[in-house]
């Protein structure tokens, strides 16, 4: 058990391309379930990787427990390492597989046994499988003997790379609770790469997103949810994702499809010292709470309710219904732009329908329009 | 129920007709490649005075006669062949199994240039080089040595074994080694432990391929041995006289010279397969 530490650590792989990793600063718990979390090509398997030794340094240095690991060979880290594709051996069997590493660190034969069936109660792997070769198991079964291959280490990290992506639905969800609960248990510090954000939110005691090979935001989900750092973190995170458009500014607030969205005057001291005339408005989809509609008062110019709530309406284009919720795609009027909502399953308005919203202040966000930074409050 | 068009049966018809031209025409070309060997199977059984003839008789009374003949003084070349055979194909893969792994997997910095190398060597006729592979052969004491054979057998195989197993090698999913070196696995281990069992099926076959071509080597055996180390291909040669054509003796000859490859082949013929087609898909 042990903490990790990534300080300034850069992976270039071809001279003149932008760094795969760039000046990665990311300090890991002991004990800590932390998730790299990004696109493709955001960089999130090469720094897994470096801290594997898999991948050489380009600048930079990677700690394990307060050690600098940055030139120790793989074997040497003391850290197990779960594969996408499971990489298990096609030609030993499962009892071979999990005992390989140990047998590699002259462990004795009766004690490689013990741990290999120790892991194999653990992952509630049946020990009949243990004579069996890859070939011979399911999916869901290779992958658990991935995991118990790294368990039987008893390493002092766990690093898992995207080891859920090739289950089906239902079995993933199933096994990332498994995963987790596991974890919780074991109490190892694990790095976890994924690019699914779901995964993310409900696995990781904090979550690292990363984008372009930079580290965006380090928090944990509730704080990622609640305060994103950019509009890109904003974006990702969160399913369905926020909506996020481009709006002018107006006096009070900021302007969309005739609705004005009132700002803290932080906000718009933020923004007119930045000298900018638009920002990115963001509103996640279950904070556009259907209301009856107010009638727009005369001589008001937007429409607002007294509370300081904005009030949003517009055209249901499509309903795609989830069952327990339904999303709403509705156009607004004023420039045709569409936005997604959340609504209650049972009796989702059918489309054609004309519906309002209403948004709370506290749940506006707001962007620099080409930054991404969030203009706080 | 389906009902299906009547346009659509004569597409169908078409279809099946050119799939039996194309079986037709791979039995007819099967045949006769197969054909000249059948006949001197055939011709190895009947008494010389019946293989000459036209038209060939194909109903006669088999006689193992010709094969007593053929096998008399046949001893030494066999044991010869088998020994040059069978060390300069295992040299080749004591020798081609590091090469190619240093060429794949763990590619040394020119490894472009070493493969272009190995493959050169196949370029150059061997006859522009038994002249001075007999005097080096003569200076060294080697001539009709069975080393000799041996040692140039090695090299005449190990390019197309080296290039046949360096692409297996590339098939080994890299994050299979990527566990292993993470699990502690010395390169040997790596090597031995991981990668060979995975590629076994292509290694026999490359086995295979380099005995076949030990075995039926003639040029160089003709060359360079006259007694201590003369293989089976000579043998055959001098069953072939001066004067007169005793077929039927050397169609015995060729069926017992070639009968261990044979059956070498059929055993290990899902290997062959098996390994000749790796990676292909996927």
């Amino acid at each position: 058990m042990a903490n990790v530490k990534y300080l300034s650590t850069t992976r270039v792989f071809a001279k003149g391309t932008p760094p795969a990793v760039d000046a990665l600063d990311l300090d890991i718990h002991d004990g800590e379930f932390m998730v790299l979390v990004g696109p493709s090509g955001s960089g999130k398997t090469t720094a897994l990787r470096m801290l594997a030794g898999l991948e050489p340094l380009d600048s930079g240095s990677v700690e394990i427990g307060d050690r600098d690991v940055t030139e120790v060979p793989p074997k040497d880290r003391d850290i197990a390492m779960v594969f996408q594709n499971y990489a298990l051996y096609p030609q030993k069997t499962v009892a071979e597989n999990m005992g390989f590493a140990l047998k590699m660190q002259h462990v004795h034969k009766d004690e490689r046994t013990r741990r290999v069936r120790e892991a194999a109660r653990l992952l509630d792997l049946d020990e009949k499988l243990l004579d069996r070769k890859p070939r011979q198991l399911s999916g869901g079964q290779r992958q658990r003997v991935a995991m118990g291959r790294a368990i039987v280490r008893e390493p002092k990290v766990f690093l898992m790379d995207e080891p859920l992506s090739n289950l089906d639905a239902k079995l993933r969800v199933q096994t990332r609770s498994q995963i987790a609960e596991l974890q919780r248990r074991l109490g190892i510090t694990t790095v976890y790469v994924t690019h699914d954000q779901i995964e993310a939110m409900t696995m990781g005691h904090r979550v690292a997103v990363l984008r372009d090979g930079r580290l965006q935001q380090c928090a944990t989900p509730r704080e990622l949810y609640d305060n994103p750092v950019n509009e890109f973190v904003a974006g990702f995170i969160g399913s369905p994702a926020m909506n996020l458009r481009t709006v002018p500014l107006a006096d009070g607030g900021a302007l969309l499809a005739n609705t004005l969205f009132p700002l803290p005057p932080a906000v718009r001291t933020a923004a007119k010292e930045a000298g900018l005339s638009e920002i990115v408005l963001g509103i996640r989809p279950e904070h556009l709470h259907q209301a009856n509609g107010s009638e727009v008062p005369a001589g008001q110019k937007h429409a607002h309710a007294a509370d300081g709530s904005a009030e949003l309406a517009g055209e249901v284009m499509l309903v795609e219904e989830l069952g327990a919720d339904a999303l709403l795609h509705v156009r607004l009027p004023e420039g045709g732009d569409q936005v997604v909502a959340r609504a209650e399953g049972r009796k989702p308005p059918a489309p054609g329908r004309q519906v309002t919203f209403q948004v709370q202040p506290d749940d506006v966000f707001a962007f620099h329009p080409v930054t991404g930074a969030r203009l706080a409050g | 129920m389906t009902t299906l068009s009547s346009r659509s049966r004569p597409r169908r018809l078409r279809s099946q007709a050119g799939s039996v031209g194309w079986a037709v025409l791979a039995w007819v070309v099967a045949l006769a490649f197969f054909l000249p060997v059948l006949w001197m199977a055939i011709t190895a059984f009947k008494p010389e005075s019946a293989a000459e003839t036209w038209p060939p008789q194909f109903i006669f009374k088999p006689t193992l006669s010709e094969f007593r003949l053929a096998v008399t003084g046949m001893a030494p070349f066999l044991t010869h062949s088998v020994i040059a055979t069978v060390v300069s194909t295992i040299l080749v893969l004591l020798l081609a199994v590091p090469a190619a792994y240093a060429l794949s997997v763990s590619p040394v910095k020119r490894w472009r240039d070493g493969l272009f190398f190995f493959i050169s060597t196949k370029m150059l006729p061997i006859v522009a080089a038994i002249g001075p592979l007999y005097v080096i052969a003569l200076k060294t004491h080697l001539l009709d040595d069975i080393w000799l054979l041996i040692i140039l057998y090695t090299a005449m195989n190990l390019p197309l074994a080296i290039w046949m197993i360096r692409s297996f090698m590339l098939e080994v999913p890299s994050e299979l080694l990527e566990a292993a070196r993470l699990d502690g696995a010395g390169r040997i281990r790596e090597i031995g432990g991981v990668i060979l069992p995975i590629i076994s099926p292509g290694l026999v076959s490359t086995a295979l391929i380099c005995v076949i071509f030990a075995w039926n080597e003639l040029f160089l055996a003709l060359n360079l041995t006259v007694t201590n180390a003369a293989t089976m291909p000579m043998f055959l040669i001098s069953s072939v006289p001066q004067e007169g054509l005793y077929i039927a003796h050397l169609s015995a000859a060729a069926l017992i010279a070639s009968i261990p490859v044979i059956i070498i082949g059929w055993i290990a013929q899902r290997s062959l397969v098996r390994g000749l087609s790796m990676g292909a898909i996927k």
